[in-house]
């Protein structure tokens, strides 16, 4: 009779009936290659559940390394959701009219509540929400590339809604369908709300492509500059990814980074046409043969350098949020207080 | 070329006088005082269960309601709310599913298909 206790899921803790009358040497290796093959069959286990597509939840034994990629990317894409409302809220007091206020207002606070559920997955893993947001202003972890982007004129806030939000969407439509449990369902739920996303962002930039010369150039302009970041967002060439490969088998993605931006990059190139407005890519051009569109060289270089640190808004984007966290310690704590002295008053 | 149109504002969000800049000398938090999680559920409309919709930290029951509502049912997701402090939350041990579940599986009896009734009575 074998029991498990699981106090530590890297290394499970064993008790055999049997083990007993096993003295010194022989017991050691007994425990060593039990153990080893105890191990084995989990990870043969776990590897069985994702390929019959049963999902993995909190409790559940799980590798070590898959819940530490796990917990990286929900994170990462938390911290991103949560970054990724400065580019936008710089332009809440500036929108042209009450209506864009009030949708980009709503759009803001959609973004929050998408990091808020990836923050509640995340923290399933055994992570605190304190911890997460600590690396996160220590710069120890990562967000999304893209939010280190200023938003120049009020074209960018179009542009952010159809291509920012393009390219995330063809990731998350992908992930709503990952391995763990508590990611998907908070996928599932951003889906939902993203796609409102995308089409005012088109909206917005259909209504600039119709009105004045000025219009239209700003229109053109916001497509530029935010066309290369945004197929960067899909990440390194397959060749290059690190994670990718072992994140397949596991199921935590589906499509590689080349799969996906090739198909947003046929997705847009066919609404373009819509706005009249060009991607600023000479060697856009369909190949019936492979019945996808070409497209030029992605400026790697660039990529790498934003990852660093050295994109245009990095320190902005990470003092914005320090200064925010900071600024609202005091009332976290007053709340907290309040709470206590609440409870001890009702005798809890 | 055509840029002279565009009216910029190189600025950003936060000018870099007022941005700070520095890493917070001190920790920012103080050991265990991070707001409690609580839980979530959700009536999607009457006559319907509450489900569990997510999770989220809050000071107290009333800001876990108020924070609840803002995240949970912005787009008329729900008629009723639920709250309750994660860690009073007792749930089964995934690996004792066996034991707990399994029983249940060889009991086909207990579904009214099992029962092979003459047609003029099927309907039951």
């Amino acid at each position: 009779m074998v029991y498990l206790l699981w106090k530590d899921l890297t290394a499970c803790e064993w008790i055999t009936g049997s083990q007993r009358v096993l003295t010194g040497v022989s017991f050691l290796t007994f425990d060593i290659n039990y153990r080893n093959m105890v191990f084995q069959d989990f990870e043969n286990k776990f590897q069985d559940k994702i390929d019959n597509e049963i999902k993995i939840e909190p409790k559940d034994w799980m590798p070590e390394s898959y819940r530490k990629t796990n917990l990286r990317q929900i994170s990462q894409h938390a911290h991103s959701e949560v970054v990724g409302m400065l580019p936008e809220g710089n332009w809440i007091g500036r929108a042209p009219s009450l209506k864009r206020k009030a949708i980009l207002l709503a759009k803001v606070q959609d973004e929050a509540g998408h990091g808020l559920y990836l923050y509640s997955a995340a923290e399933t893993l055994g992570m605190s929400r304190e911890e997460m947001t600590d690396d996160l202003h220590s710069g120890k972890a990562k967000y999304s590339s893209i939010f280190n982007y200023p938003t120049l004129t009020w074209a960018d806030i179009g542009a952010i809604g159809w291509l920012v939000d393009g390219a995330a969407i063809m990731n998350q439509v992908m992930l709503t369908r990952t391995s763990y449990g508590p990611y998907a369902r908070a996928m599932v739920r951003i889906c939902k709300e993203e796609s409102f996303h995308q089409r005012q962002g088109f909206e917005s930039l259909l209504v600039l492509s119709k009105g004045t010369k000025e219009q239209r150039t700003m229109c053109q302009d916001a497509i530029n500059r935010w066309w290369w970041p945004a197929l960067m967002m899909f990440g390194p060439q397959d060749s290059e990814s690190q994670h990718s490969e072992q994140s397949m088998k596991w199921k935590i993605k589906r499509k590689s980074n080349d799969e996906l931006r090739q198909n947003f990059i046929d997705m847009i190139a066919e609404q373009i046409k819509t706005l009249g407005m060009k991607l600023p890519d000479p060697d856009l051009k369909w190949n019936e043969e492979r019945k996808h569109y070409d497209f030029g060289e992605i400026n790697w270089d660039a990529f790498w350098q934003v990852v660093k640190g050295n994109g245009p808004c990095n320190k902005q984007r990470l003092d914005a949020r320090r200064k925010a966290h900071e600024e609202g310690q005091w009332i976290r704590e007053a709340a907290m207080a309040y709470a206590e002295k609440k409870m001890k008053q009702n005798n809890y | 070329m055509n840029t002279i149109l565009i009216r910029k504002f190189f600025y950003g969000d936060i000018p870099d006088e007022t941005g700070g800049g520095e890493l917070p000398q001190t920790p920012s938090k103080e050991a265990g005082k991070e707001w409690p999680l609580w839980e979530v559920l959700i009536r999607s409309k009457q006559g319907l269960d509450h489900k569990h919709a997510g999770s989220l930290h809050a000071a107290d029951a009333k800001m876990a309601i108020e924070n609840a509502r803002d995240v949970y049912t912005r787009r008329m997701e729900g008629v009723s709310i639920w709250v309750v402090e994660s860690k009073y939350i007792h749930a089964t041990n995934p690996d004792e599913s066996g034991e707990l579940f399994e029983p249940a599986e060889d009991k086909i009896y207990r579904h009214p298909t099992f029962y092979e009734l003459p047609d003029e009575v099927n309907k039951m």
